[in-house]
This record gives C-alpha cells, sequence and structure tokens, in this order.
C-alpha cells in the first residue's frame, strides 16, 4: 500500500501545573502518492503538532503513522522536512547546504553533483553555489531549503508555513515555484500555512482544522493547483469559485476565532 | 594633592580639547550613520571619534612625562619640580644668659643618586654659628645648629625664631625653598620644597621605563631573560587553557546533550563557576607546590569550567529546526554533532575562549605574584620589594600589551574559522 495513513492520532501534553491540553483529538487522514494537502486553521489548532508528528519529531501519545506499508517513528530521510526559516547550515555554502542529504548517506560528488547543480538551476541559484547562506535573501535562502530537501529524495515533504516569512511578491514567485516543483517530481507534500490563500492555491487536498482540541474541521478537494501549474497566480485567484471559497474559508476560521476569544472572555 | 591637580588637568584636557575639536573640525562625510539626526540613545549610531582617541593616548602621556620631569618634553610643560641648589635660611638662638643671636644655615639640596658635598659656609659673627647640611630632593633632615655652637644645649641653647618667625617645638615655618619644622626637642627638620613632581621611585619618568625595558631585554632579571619570564608566563596559560578546554568543551557538550551528564556535572559547574581561581592558589600550592604543575593545574581549573559553560550554551543555542532538518535529511548522532552541533557551537565556544584566555592571563599573573621563580608576575613582584617602580610599570605594560594581543589573536581566529557570527 503506497502512500502515507495517519490513523486515529491523539496527542495530550501534560502541563507543569497538573493540567493537560489536548492538541490533536482522533485525526485520521489518507493521503496517496503525489497529492498535495494543505493544512490551514487558527493558531493553536495542532497542525504544527501534526506535522512534527509526522515528521517523526514527535511521538503521538495515541493512533499511529503508516507510510508505503510501514509504522513510522522517528524521523528519517523518507520524509522531508521544510521550515519557515532558521534550518539552514550557515557553516557551509549553498551547494553544501543542498547536497547535505546526499553527502550524509555516504554517496560521492560524482553521484549527487550533477543532480545537485540541476536542482539550484531550477531554483535559480546557480550562480550562488558557493555563497554562504547569511549572504542570501529570505527568498533565496527558502529555495535553498527547497533544493536541500527535493536533493535528499523523500517519499513526502513536509513543509511548516515555509513562505511565512517571504513578503508579499517573493511569496507568489515562490508559491508558483512550489507548484513547478510539485509537478515535476510527483511528490506527497503537506504543506502548513497561516494564509487562506496560499491554502487555496497550492492545496490539491485542503483540510480546515479546529482548535481545542485540534480536530479536522472541514475537508475541500480544489482544482486551483492544478490549473496554477504553468498559469499566473493571479489568473487563478480571479476564478469565481476560488473568491468564493476564500469567503467560506476565512467564515469558518473566524468563527473559530470568535469561539475562542468567547471562550477565554468567560473563563477570565 | 598632587594627584588632585593631575585629575583637575585631566579634566581641563577632556573638556577644552571636546570643545576645540568641535569648532576646529567639521565633518565632512556624508553617510548614512553621518545623517542620522537620533543619536543620543541609538548606540549604532555613536562611532568613536578618533582624534579623540589620538588626545586621549597624547594626554596621558604627556601627563606622565609633565609629572615626572620627562626629557622627552620641552622644560616648559613640566610640572614644577622639587627645589634643588642651595636653600638658606635664618634662625635665631638664645642661650641662658646670652643675647639672641642669628646665624645663618645653608643647605645644600641635590638629585638623589649623584653625590653631593657639603657648601662651605664661614662661620660668622656672633656665638651662633652658620651651618651647613645636605638633603635629598624630596627627602628631609635634622639639622642639628646648636652643635657649632658656642652655647651648646646644656647651656640652655634653644632656637626661637626662623627667618625672623618665632618657632616653638612642634611648630614650623614656611621659608622661600621649604618648610623648616621644629621636633619636640628643639631640632629644625628641613623638608625642601617637592614642587608637583612625582619622585621616580613613586613614577619613573616614561623614558626610565623604556630604557628599563631595553636593559632588561638584554641583560635579563633575576636570573632569566625577559623573554624567559614573559615565555614562561604564556607557556602557563597556554597549556592550562589547552587541557581545561581539551575537557571542558567535551564536557560541556555532554552536558548539553545526555540527562545524566547534565544532573552529574550541573552542581558542580555551578559551584565552580563562581569560584575565583585566585581563591584556589592556596590549595594548589599546598597539593602541588609552587612548580609548573600547581600553575598548571590552577590555569586548568580556571579555563576549564568557562570552556563547558560556553560549549554547553553552544549546544543549547542550536536552533531545533536545525536538529530536525539535519535528522530528516538522514543523518545519524554522529553526523549532527559533527555537522551541525560541533560548527554551530562554536561561535559560543569562541567567546568563552576569549574569556577563558583573559582569565587564565589574569590568574598566572596572580598566581606568580603568590610565588614563582620565572614569570611576568614574579618580576613585578620582586621588583617591588625593592622599589623598583620602573620595572613593576614596565612588568605592568608587558602584561596589557601580551594580554591585549592574545585577544586580538582570538578575534582573528573567531572571525576566519565563524564568519557566520552575528549574521544569523
Amino acid at each position: 500500500m503506497s502512500g502515507l495513513s495517519i490513523e486515529n492520532l491523539s496527542m495530550r501534553f501534560d502541563l507543569p501545573n497538573g493540567s493537560s491540553v489536548q492538541a490533536l483529538q482522533d485525526v485520521s487522514l489518507q493521503l496517496a502518492e503525489g497529492e498535495l494537502l494543505s493544512v490551514l486553521g487558527p493558531s493553536g489548532c495542532g497542525k504544527t503538532t501534526l506535522l512534527n508528528i509526522v515528521a517523526g519529531f514527535l511521538a503521538p501519545t495515541d493512533g499511529q503513522l503508516v507510510l508505503n506499508g510501514h509504522r513510522v517513528s522517528g524521523p528519517d530521510a523518507e520524509r522531508g522536512m521544510v521550515f519557515q526559516k532558521g534550518a539552514l547550515f550557515e557553516w557551509m555554502s549553498v551547494r553544501d547546504n543542498v547536497s547535505f542529504g546526499p553527502r550524509m548517506a555516504g554517496k560521492r560528488e560524482a553521484e549527487w553533483g550533477e543532480e545537485v547543480d540541476h536542482l539550484l538551476e531550477i531554483v535559480g541559484l546557480q550562480d550562488f553555489k558557493e555563497k554562504a547562506i547569511y549572504e542570501l535573501s529570505g527568498g533565496m535562502q527558502q529555495r535553498v531549503a527547497l533544493a536541500r530537501c527535493l536533493a535528499n529524495h523523500p517519499d513526502v515533504i513536509l513543509m511548516d508555513e515555509p513562505l511565512g516569512a517571504l513578503d508579499a511578491l517573493t511569496r507568489e514567485k515562490m508559491q508558483s515555484l512550489v507548484l513547478k516543483l510539485w509537478k515535476e517530481t510527483g511528490k506527497t507534500i503537506i504543506l502548513i500555512t497561516h494564509s487562506v490563500e496560499e491554502a487555496l492555491l497550492l492545496g490539491e487536498r485542503l483540510l480546515v482544522m479546529a482548535p481545542r482540541p485540534g480536530r479536522i474541521h472541514k475537508e475541500y478537494r480544489l482544482p486551483f493547483a492544478d490549473l496554477g501549474v504553468g498559469q499566473d497566480l493571479r489568473e487563478v485567484k480571479k476564478h469565481p469559485e476560488f473568491a468564493e471559497r476564500r469567503e467560506e474559508i476565512l467564515g469558518m476560521i473566524w468563527d473559530m476565532e470568535e469561539e475562542i476569544m468567547g471562550r477565554s472572555e468567560e473563563s477570565a | 594633592m598632587s594627584a588632585l591637580i593631575v585629575l583637575l588637568i585631566y579634566v581641563a584636557i577632556f573638556v577644552g580639547s571636546f570643545f576645540l575639536v568641535k569648532l576646529a573640525v567639521q565633518s565632512a562625510t556624508n553617510d548614512f550613520t553621518s545623517l542620522k539626526t537620533v543619536t543620543f540613545g541609538d548606540e549604532s549610531a555613536v562611532r568613536p571619534n578618533r582624534i579623540a582617541s589620538v588626545v586621549s593616548i597624547v594626554s596621558i602621556f604627556v601627563l606622565w612625562g609633565a609629572f615626572t620631569g620627562s626629557s622627552l618634553l620641552p622644560g616648559f610643560l613640566h610640572a614644577p619640580g622639587p627645589f634643588i641648589g642651595d636653600a638658606t635660611f635664618t634662625y635665631t638662638a638664645e642661650a641662658d644668659g646670652q643675647a639672641a643671636d642669628d646665624a645663618t644655615v645653608t643647605v645644600r639640596v641635590f638629585e638623589v643618586g649623584t653625590d653631593a658635598e657639603e657648601p662651605t659656609v664661614e662661620a660668622g659673627d656672633g656665638w651662633a654659628k652658620n651651618d651647613a647640611a645636605t638633603i635629598g630632593a624630596w627627602r628631609s633632615g635634622l639639622i642639628r645648629v646648636d652643635k657649632n655652637d658656642e652655647f651648646g644645649r646644656k647651656e640652655g641653647h634653644r632656637i626661637v625664631a626662623v627667618n625672623g618667625e618665632a618657632i616653638a617645638p612642634g611648630g614650623a615655618v614656611e621659608t622661600e625653598f621649604g618648610r623648616v619644622g621644629m621636633s619636640q626637642k628643639g631640632t629644625l627638620n628641613f623638608v625642601p620644597n617637592k614642587g608637583w613632581q612625582m619622585e621616580p621611585i613613586w613614577l619613573p619618568a616614561p623614558e626610565a621605563v623604556v630604557s628599563r625595558i631595553g636593559s632588561i631585554a638584554a641583560e635579563g632579571y633575576r636570573g632569566s631573560t625577559l623573554w624567559e619570564h614573559l615565555g614562561y608566563s604564556l607557556f602557563r596559560v597556554v597549556v592550562g587553557f589547552f587541557f581545561g578546554a581539551l575537557v571542558g568543551i567535551p564536557l560541556g557538550y555532554a552536558m548539553g546533550l545526555s540527562n545524566w551528564f547534565r544532573g552529574w556535572f550541573d552542581p558542580i559547574v555551578e559551584f565552580m563557576r563562581p569560584v575565583p581561581p585566585l581563591a584556589l592558589i592556596p590549595l594548589v600550592i599546598i597539593w602541588a607546590g609552587i612548580g609548573e604543575t600547581g600553575k598548571i593545574i590552577l590555569l586548568f581549573l580556571a579555563a576549564l569550567w568557562i570552556m563547558a559553560i560556553a560549549a554547553r550554551s553552544g549546544v543549547s543555542g542550536v536552533a531545533i529546526s536545525k536538529v530536525h532538518a539535519a535528522y530528516s535529511l538522514g543523518a545519524s548522532k554522529t553526523q549532527i554533532m559533527r555537522h551541525v552541533i560541533v560548527p554551530n557551537s562554536l561561535p559560543e565556544i569562541f567567546t568563552g575562549a576569549r574569556v577563558a584566555m583573559g582569565v587564565c592571563w589574569g590568574t598566572v599573573v596572580a598566581a606568580e605574584l603568590v610565588a614563582a621563580e620565572q614569570g611576568a608576575g614574579m618580576m613585578i613582584m620582586v621588583a617591588s620589594k625593592f622599589q623598583n617602580t620602573d620595572i613593576v610599570i614596565m612588568g605592568i605594560v608587558l602584561i596589557g600589551i601580551i594580554g591585549f594581543g592574545i585577544d586580538i589573536l582570538m578575534r582573528m581566529a573567531e572571525k576566519a574559522l565563524v564568519p557566520w557570527k552575528g549574521k544569523i
């Protein structure tokens, strides 16, 4: 069985004061190979916790995770991660960052050199191979992070708000790049984002999560990711269904936020 | 008194040169920082005024020269020196049944270290005879003027006035050349004017210190050459620091990576950290003696805790996303140690190393002050016992230069090895 299967995942943190927080409750999800899932939700809905569990950085208190037929525990090269920022290795050049995975696997440059250079070309950094990380702009750094993840050939790519720290224009360019890479490589991708537009544009499937306890609120299947490949994303946004879905989801998230506010006002 | 004068002059130079420079020098640059209007409160807009630095250094040396009568400075810049030459004053003596009689005292005030002959004086008329004496500059001396008088103390010789001013036992008269006091027994005590300059045994002139560096560099001191003294100190610091880092860095990593190590060593490190290494000197001397072993153990202990804490905070300073990323890229624990944790902790380790080097350098000098055969600290300690202030100052200057040099070297190494420091 190929693909990623999340089965009845629950996560409860015990707090030092004796109470506990239910970060995730009974989350189940099937993801076929090559699907792009974007996850959206108000802060505190457990989407980052979910991603950390899938990546293997956290062990769930209940439930399990099955990837391509085997149970997942702990981080592994089969699940690559792209962080929001600050996960690049400043003491290495751009090329050394991108080739980190293959090098750690003990491969020689003859095996990865050509591909790494090709990836750097795709993300438009062929002229910055030997530059230090701190000499690059934020957008360039995220492109390095993307290339580094791809160079390691993971089965699943996990993205934790990878474009959240970028300015609007760079963000739009990066969204096109993510779509292009997704189509070209056919990877399974889970993308966490705060931006409703980004979730709609990139997500072939879209998951809206609700907080306290963190759970799946609603799931969509969307056409925009396919439309966006090879097309100006601003054209996609003009699509009538796009505006409709955006309003619907924004309304949903606003309702959740208001509910949280109301609850905390009650308790206060 | 003269310390206050020096301080006042120094403050005057500080304020005066500020206004002078402000008037004379108009900023010609129009770079980004110079165009900032808010500089008070914006630390990044405060840049060292290089003119102030030059004036600061120059005025320290000028003050030093002026108040030591340095030959490097033109005479008009010298602070008033001590009186040197022949001083005279008169005294009026009485004796039982005799009329008061005047006589003159001639005192030759000479530079200490040169030969001085007593001035020849004529005895003069009357029963009180003229006297002569020699006194070194900055010193004082008792003058028994009654000895050559016709009526001595047995006959009730007593001095009633100096330069016409009445004087009594315990009193004093200020004269043109200095102060004439009278002891309880009625003996005159002459203190020539000291001026504002410092006596060489308190503060030698700059050129005396420089020439002392030359002579000690050529001849050595206390059986070792200058380079041996400094080399011994440096050797102890380098060896002590090396072993401290060799043990401290892995210990710090272990504390940052393992619960058991953290729990085991936390109380020890946290206890030893606030103990100043100087407080360990007596114990180390009891255990290991005053030889090299003892000093190296001391410096090892001085560097150990600093390096352990630096390495520990280096590990805790690794952004967790970097470690996560490395695991997700398939790196093993060893690879994460080598490729992520060690390079990421280098900035902290370098900061720690700079601190540790400074502490070691200070500690080695202190340890040598207590007991040593060779070393920079031993040099100044022994010299101070013989009032060789020029050697003491030479030692302090050399210790300062070497300490500064060590820090510069560490900074250069840091820049070469950790170019990303402060840029993340």
